[in-house]
C-alpha cells in the first residue's frame, strides 16, 4: 500500500472518493434496494396474512441441503430474478412518445437521488480516512439542491410517454414534490439553528454532544418525515403512480430496465431520505454509550460506527415500508391542504419559537 | 294477409256491391264483421267464429283449421263459449232490462249449468252472438283438449325436428297445464315409416289433424294419404307403402303441425330456432314462389314456401324446394380468374373496363342469363346498346304442370325480354352470334351465367374469340374457356328482383354471404357501366332498382319499396 | 346523494389514534402470519384444493348406465351457451343413429371450446336428457387453442358415468310389452 502514499494529495483523495462512490453504490445502495424490495413483498405479504415470494430457485440450491430450501422460501432468490427479468425483457418504446425525453427520464429520475447519498457520512473514519463522500460545508443545501432535481424526471417520463395516465402523473408529481420541498425544507432550519453549522459531520458531532435532535425538535422531525414520503412518492403520497386511477402514473408507458430505472430511484431516494433523518435526528453513526459516540481510532471501531448506521437507516426503511401496507392513499386536494396549510405554517412557527428560546437562552 | 298494391290493367268492377256486415260481440267488444268472408278457395261463405275473433285481434288456437284447406273440425282445439240472443216463444228477442237483448249462453241440452263450446273454426256467425275467447270455461275446454292430445304423445321433442316451431309446444305453453291425468302405459305406435321419397312419418306424434290428408287431396289432386285403424290406434298411411310421392309432399311438412310428417332432406339437420328467416325468392321455375330461406353461419339448409296468393299461395313445390344445395356446393367459382391466373377484382375491372371501351361497335356480343335479376339485366342492357352488342338469352323450356310448376324453367324470363336483353323471340339471336364469331365480326362475348358450348356457340367457336368475359356461380365448359372469369353470387347472396311469367316484380333478400371473392354481380355491371358508359348510376339496390323503373318503360311508376314482400304486377 | 362529513374531535383530526389503530391492526395481521405461520393463502400447485360438493367446473358429456351416449343432439346447450362454446353437429338424415334403442339421435360430433366456457351450468340446466355435468375439473391446460376444443371423444371419456331414468327405454320396454302394432287384419 506504499504506492498510494507516494502519491499527492489531490491524487489520493480522488482515488479514495472513486473507491468510496464505488462501495457505496455498488455494494451498499443497490443490494440494499434490491432486498428493500424484497422486504417490501414480504412484509405485505405477512401483514395480509400471505405467504409472500417463496419460489425463486437456482440451480446451486439443491446442493445445499437444510440451507437452500430455506433460503428458497425466504425469497432471498427473487430479487437476483427480479434483476435479470428486468434485464431479459423486451425493452418496448411505444410509437407516440417523445424518444429522446422517453430515454432521458428514466435517467433523470435516478441519477439525483442518488447523489444526495454523497453528503452523507455514513460512519466516523476508517483509517486516515472519513466515511463519507464529500464532507461539504453546505451539505443539507446540496441536498435540498439535488432532491429538487428528482422531480425533473417524473415530470419528463410523464410529458415524454404522451398518454394521459403518465401525463396526470407527472403534473401530480411536479405539484407534490415542489410542495412538500418548502416544508422539508423549512422543517429542518430550526436544527441548523441550533447547531450552528450546515455541515452534516457538524450536525452529527453536535449530537454526540448532546441529545439526539428527535428529542430537541420533535416538531421538526414529524414534519420531516411525512415530507420525506411525500418527495420519494410513498404511500399515503404515492398519488404521482396511483394505480387505482392512473394505472401506473408517470411510468406507465416504461418497460424493462427503464422501468426498473424508476424503481431504483424511487427505492434509492427512500434510502437517502432514511439516511438522511438518521443524520438529522438520529445521531448519525452514534451511539450515546460505550464511547461510541467518538470518531473511530480503530477498523474495528469505524466498521462499528457504519453498522450503527445502516442499522438505524434499515429500521427507518422498514418504517416507510410498513406505513405503504397501513395506510391508505391521500386524496389530493388534503395532500395538498397538508403541504401547504399544516405544515408550512407549523414549520414557519417551529422556526420563530425555536429562534425565541435561542434569543431568551442566550441573552442571560 | 296483405293485399299489395297492383297495377292490375284489368277493369275494375264498377261499384262494388257492399259489404254486407255483421254486428257482434268479441270477448265483451262489439264489433262489425262481414257476413261472408273467403273461404279456402276463395269463394265467400259465410264468416266464421274464428275468423270474426281473428278480425278482433283474438287469437283462437288451432290445429286441423288452416285458411287454404277445406274445414275439418276434428281437432277440436278451437272450442269456443259463446252466446246468441235468447228469443221468445214469441220468436221476439228477449231484452233486458236496460234494453240490450238477453244472451243465451250454449249450454250442455242435458245439463244447463254447464257451457257447452262450439269449434269456432266451422261454426258461422249470427247477428248478435258473444264469442268468450278468453272465458274460464274455454280456457278449460282448451285444457282438456290439449290433455286429450297429448296422452299418446310420446314428448320426444329433444329429437323432433319440428321443436321451435311446434304447436303443439306452443299452444302447451300458452293454454295447456304441466300435468297429467293419464297414468297408463301410452299407446306406442310405429316411428320413422318411410311415407314416401321425401317424407319420414312418426305415427306417435301425429294428432290426427288431417291437414296432410286434404292438402294432398284437395290441393295436390293426389289422394294418397288417409287415415286407418281405429281409435287411439288410428294411423296416417299412403295407400301404398312409399307412395305419398308427388311434386308437392314437403308441403304436408309445411303443414304439419306437430313432428308428425318431417322432411328426409331436413331431418336432423339443424334445429330451427338457429335458422335465419330470410325472405326470399325460388328460382327453379319461371312462377318465382315466395320462399323463406334457413340459413345458419352462411350455410343454407331449407327453403319454406311463404304466402303470396298472387302467387304460390302458400305453397311451393318438392323439387323447387330442394333445388339449394348447389349454393352450399364446394365446387362454386370463388375466384376472380385473369388467363388462368387468380386476380383481383381491380386488375380484372380495369382490363374488362378498358377492353370494352375500346371495342369496335358490333364486336361484341352480350349473352345473358334469363336466371339474372331484372337489375343486372338492366345494366347489360345499358351496355350493350353502348356497345352496339348483339345480345340474347336463352330459352329454357321443360314441363309444366297445372298447380305451380311453370314450363318457362328461367326465372326472369319477363325481366330479360322487358329490359330488351333477350330478342323478341327468345334464342333467335344465339345463332347470329354464333355466325358473327365465325365470321370474325364478333371478337369479344360477353357471358352471364350459361354455359354457351350447350347451346349452339361451341369449343371451336369460342376458340375464335380474342376474349371471353364470363360470369358465373358454378363451373362449366364456358368457364373453363374463359378469359377473365368473374365468380358470381348465387340470388341468396345478394338482392335483386325477378319479373315471373305473370309479370309480378318480386324482390329478394341476401342471406348468405358470397362465397369467396365472389360479389353481386350488380354491383360488378354498375361499376363497369360506369366505367363503359361514363354514365354515374346508383350504387345501392335500391337506388338502381328505381333508376330501372324511371328508365325501362315496362316497370314504369315501380319503387324498390313499394314492391314489400309480395311484389307488384306489371304488364308483359 | 349528499354525504354529511362527521365532525372530527381534534384527536381525530391529528389522524394520531387513526395512525395508531392502523399500526395495530397490521401489526396483529403481522405477526399472527409471520410468528404463528397462520396463512389465508394455498400454495398451489403443491397444496391442491378440495373441491366442494356442486361445485360448476368443466362442463362433460356422460354415459348412461349401460355405457351408451345419453346426448341425442338437441342442440339446447348450444343454443343457451352464452359465449358461445358448444358446437354441435347434428347427425342428418344419413347419420348414425343413436347408440340408445329407440332414441332415433346422436351427434355427429360435440365440440366444446373450453377456453370459451365460462363454467356457468346452463347446459347442465337446459339439458333435456341428463347428458352433460359441470364435473369437478377446474384447472385445464393445454399447449395450443385447438388443444383447448374437446371433442365427444375426450368429452365422454372424462365425463365418465351418469346413472339417471332410462327414458328412451323405459318406453321401448313400454311398446315391447303392448300388442304388434299396427293390428294385421
Amino acid at each position: 500500500m506504499d504506492w498510494i502514499n507516494q502519491l499527492n494529495p489531490t491524487m489520493q483523495f480522488a482515488i479514495f472518493s472513486m473507491l468510496k462512490v464505488c462501495v457505496v453504490i455498488f455494494l451498499a445502495v443497490m443490494p440494499i434496494v434490491a432486498y428493500a424490495v424484497l422486504v417490501e413483498r414480504k412484509v405485505s405479504a405477512f401483514i395480509q396474512d400471505r405467504v409472500g415470494p417463496n419460489r425463486a430457485a437456482p440451480f446451486f440450491v439443491k446442493y445445499l441441503p437444510v440451507v437452500g430450501p430455506f433460503l428458497v422460501r425466504l425469497g432471498i432468490f427473487h430479487p437476483l430474478a427480479d434483476g435479470l427479468k428486468s434485464f431479459l425483457k423486451e425493452d418496448f418504446t411505444p410509437a407516440h412518445v417523445r424518444k429522446v425525453y422517453f430515454w432521458l427520464a428514466p435517467a433523470i429520475a435516478v441519477v439525483p437521488a442518488m447523489l444526495a447519498l454523497a453528503v452523507i457520512p455514513f460512519g466516523s473514519t476508517l483509517g486516515a480516512q472519513k466515511m463519507v463522500i464529500a464532507d461539504l460545508n453546505v451539505g443539507i443545501l446540496y441536498t435540498f439542491g439535488i432532491v429538487s432535481l428528482g422531480v425533473y424526471g417524473l415530470v419528463l417520463a410523464g410529458y415524454a410517454s404522451n398518454s394521459k395516465f403518465s401525463f396526470l402523473g407527472g403534473i401530480r408529481s411536479s405539484a407534490q414534490m415542489i410542495s412538500y420541498e418548502i416544508a422539508m425544507g423549512m422543517s429542518v432550519i430550526p436544527l441548523f439553528m441550533l447547531v450552528g453549522d450546515l455541515n452534516l459531520s457538524k450536525v452529527i458531532a453536535y449530537q454526540a454532544d448532546g441529545a439526539w435532535l428527535v428529542f430537541k425538535q420533535p416538531i421538526a422531525f414529524v414534519i420531516f418525515l411525512v415530507s420525506a414520503f411525500a418527495e420519494t412518492n410513498r404511500l399515503p403520497f404515492d398519488l404521482p403512480e396511483a394505480e387505482t386511477e392512473l394505472v401506473g402514473g408517470y411510468h406507465t408507458e416504461y418497460s424493462s430496465m427503464k422501468f426498473a430505472l424508476f424503481f431504483i430511484g424511487e427505492y434509492t431516494a427512500m434510502i437517502a431520505a432514511s439516511a438522511m433523518m438518521v443524520v438529522l435526528f438520529f445521531g448519525g453513526w452514534t451511539l450515546p454509550f460505550a464511547g461510541l459516540d467518538q470518531p473511530a481510532t480503530t477498523l474495528v471501531m469505524g466498521f462499528a460506527h457504519i453498522g450503527i448506521f445502516v442499522t438505524k437507516m434499515l429500521v427507518l426503511m422498514v418504517v416507510f415500508i410498513w406505513v405503504r401496507w397501513m395506510l391508505p392513499r391521500f386524496r389530493y386536494d388534503q395532500l395538498m391542504d397538508l403541504g401547504w396549510r399544516r405544515f408550512v405554517p407549523l414549520a414557519l412557527a417551529n422556526i420563530v419559537v425555536t429562534a425565541v428560546v435561542l434569543w431568551a437562552l442566550h441573552a442571560k | 294477409m296483405s293485399t299489395p298494391a297492383t297495377t292490375d290493367i284489368k277493369p275494375a268492377p264498377a261499384a262494388p256491391p257492399p259489404i254486407e256486415k255483421i254486428k257482434i260481440k268479441v270477448d265483451g267488444r262489439e264489433i262489425e264483421v262481414p257476413k261472408m268472408m273467403p273461404d279456402w278457395q276463395g269463394k265467400p261463405q259465410p264468416t266464421t267464429m274464428l275468423q270474426a275473433c281473428q278480425l278482433a285481434a283474438q287469437e283462437v288456437p288451432h290445429y286441423c283449421y288452416h285458411p287454404k284447406l277445406p274445414i275439418a273440425g276434428n281437432c277440436r282445439m278451437c272450442l269456443v263459449e259463446f252466446g246468441t240472443p235468447a228469443m221468445g216463444p214469441d220468436r221476439k228477442p228477449v231484452l233486458n232490462e236496460d234494453g240490450s237483448s238477453k244472451i243465451a249462453k250454449s249450454v250442455l241440452p242435458y245439463e244447463p249449468g254447464t257451457p257447452r263450446g262450439a269449434i269456432a273454426c266451422a261454426t258461422p256467425i249470427s247477428p248478435g252472438m258473444e264469442i268468450y275467447p278468453n272465458s274460464p270455461a274455454t280456457k278449460q275446454m282448451r285444457e282438456a283438449v290439449l290433455e286429450s292430445l297429448l296422452i299418446n304423445h310420446p314428448l320426444d321433442c329433444p329429437i323432433c325436428d319440428q321443436a321451435g316451431e311446434c304447436k303443439l309446444q306452443e299452444y302447451s305453453v300458452e293454454h295447456g297445464q304441466s300435468q297429467s291425468h293419464f297414468v297408463e302405459a301410452k299407446v306406442h305406435k310405429p316411428k320413422a315409416v318411410d311415407l314416401g321419397p321425401r317424407i319420414v312419418l312418426d305415427d306417435e306424434r301425429c294428432i290426427l289433424c288431417t291437414r296432410c290428408i286434404r292438402f294432398t287431396k284437395d290441393i295436390a289432386g293426389d289422394d294418397a294419404l288417409g287415415i286407418v285403424n281405429r281409435g287411439s290406434y288410428s294411423t296416417i298411411a299412403a295407400w301404398k307403402e312409399g307412395a305419398f310421392d308427388n311434386n308437392y309432399t314437403l308441403n304436408t311438412v309445411d303443414l304439419c303441425p306437430v313432428g308428425a310428417l318431417t322432411s328426409k332432406d331436413f331431418r336432423f339437420q339443424m334445429r330451427v330456432w338457429f335458422m335465419k328467416e330470410t325472405k326470399s325468392l325460388c328460382t327453379s321455375c319461371g312462377t318465382g314462389c315466395n320462399v323463406i330461406v334457413g340459413s345458419r353461419e352462411e350455410k343454407v339448409y331449407r327453403y319454406e314456401p311463404r304466402q303470396n296468393d298472387a302467387v304460390n299461395s302458400t305453397w311451393m313445390c318438392d323439387s323447387g324446394r330442394l333445388n339449394y344445395k348447389w349454393i352450399n356446393r364446394d365446387d362454386r367459382l370463388k375466384d376472380v380468374v385473369v388467363r388462368g391466373q387468380k386476380s383481383t377484382w381491380a386488375a380484372a375491372l380495369k382490363e374488362i373496363s378498358e377492353k370494352l371501351a375500346k371495342a369496335a361497335s358490333g364486336s361484341v356480343a352480350v349473352l345473358a342469363s334469363a336466371r339474372q335479376t331484372n337489375e343486372e339485366l338492366y345494366l347489360l342492357s345499358k351496355l350493350a346498346k353502348k356497345l352496339g352488342a348483339v345480345t340474347d338469352s336463352v330459352p329454357r323450356v321443360g314441363e309444366g304442370d297445372k298447380l305451380l310448376v311453370s314450363a318457362d324453367k328461367n326465372s326472369n324470363t319477363n325481366g330479360a325480354k322487358l329490359t330488351g336483353i333477350a330478342s323478341a323471340e327468345m334464342g333467335s339471336n344465339l345463332k347470329k352470334i354464333a355466325d358473327g364469331i365465325r365470321s370474325g365480326a364478333i371478337k369479344t362475348l360477353v357471358v352471364f351465367g350459361e354455359d354457351v358450348t350447350k347451346h349452339g356457340i361451341g369449343a371451336d367457336l369460342l376458340a375464335k374469340l380474342e376474349t371471353i368475359i364470363v360470369s358465373d356461380i358454378l363451373p362449366n365448359a364456358t368457364t373453363a374457356t374463359a378469359h377473365i372469369l368473374l365468380p358470381g353470387c348465387a340470388h341468396a347472396e345478394k338482392r335483386g328482383s325477378f319479373t315471373n311469367v305473370k309479370g309480378r316484380v318480386q324482390k329478394f333478400m341476401k342471406a348468405v354471404e358470397p362465397k369467396g371473392d365472389a360479389r353481386s354481380e350488380w354491383e360488378v355491371l354498375h361499376e363497369l357501366v360506369h366505367n363503359v358508359t361514363g354514365q354515374n348510376g346508383f350504387s345501392s339496390i335500391e337506388g338502381l332498382f328505381n333508376q330501372m323503373a324511371k328508365e325501362v318503360p315496362a316497370f314504369a311508376g315501380l319503387e324498390w319499396a313499394k314492391l314489400g314482400d309480395t311484389g307488384v304486377t306489371v304488364p308483359i | 346523494m349528499i354525504v354529511k362529513r362527521a365532525n372530527l374531535s381534534f384527536w381525530e383530526r391529528l389522524y394520531l389514534p387513526a395512525l395508531l389503530s392502523g399500526l395495530q391492526v397490521t401489526w396483529r395481521h403481522f405477526s399472527r402470519t409471520f410468528f404463528a405461520g397462520k396463512k389465508v393463502t394455498m400454495e398451489y400447485p403443491e397444496q391442491k384444493w378440495v373441491v366442494p360438493e356442486g361445485y360448476r367446473g368443466a362442463p362433460y358429456l356422460v354415459r348412461d348406465q349401460s355405457g351408451d351416449t345419453k346426448c341425442v343432439s338437441c342442440q339446447l346447450c348450444e343454443f343457451v351457451c352464452p359465449p358461445k362454446a358448444i358446437k354441435i353437429i347434428p347427425p342428418g338424415s344419413s347419420g348414425k343413429p343413436a347408440e340408445r334403442a329407440n332414441a332415433e339421435k346422436m351427434p355427429a360430433e360435440f365440440e366444446i371450446n373450453m377456453l370459451r366456457c365460462i363454467f356457468c351450468g346452463f347446459c347442465q340446466e337446459v339439458c333435456p336428457e341428463e347428458a352433460i355435468f359441470l364435473q369437478r375439473d377446474y384447472s385445464l391446460t393445454g399447449l395450443s387453442r385447438g388443444e383447448m376444443i374437446y371433442d365427444k371423444e375426450k368429452l365422454l371419456a372424462l365425463g365418465g358415468t351418469h346413472a339417471g331414468v332410462q327414458k328412451w327405454k323405459h318406453k321401448l320396454d313400454e311398446a315391447k310389452e303392448q300388442e304388434t302394432f299396427p293390428v294385421k287384419g
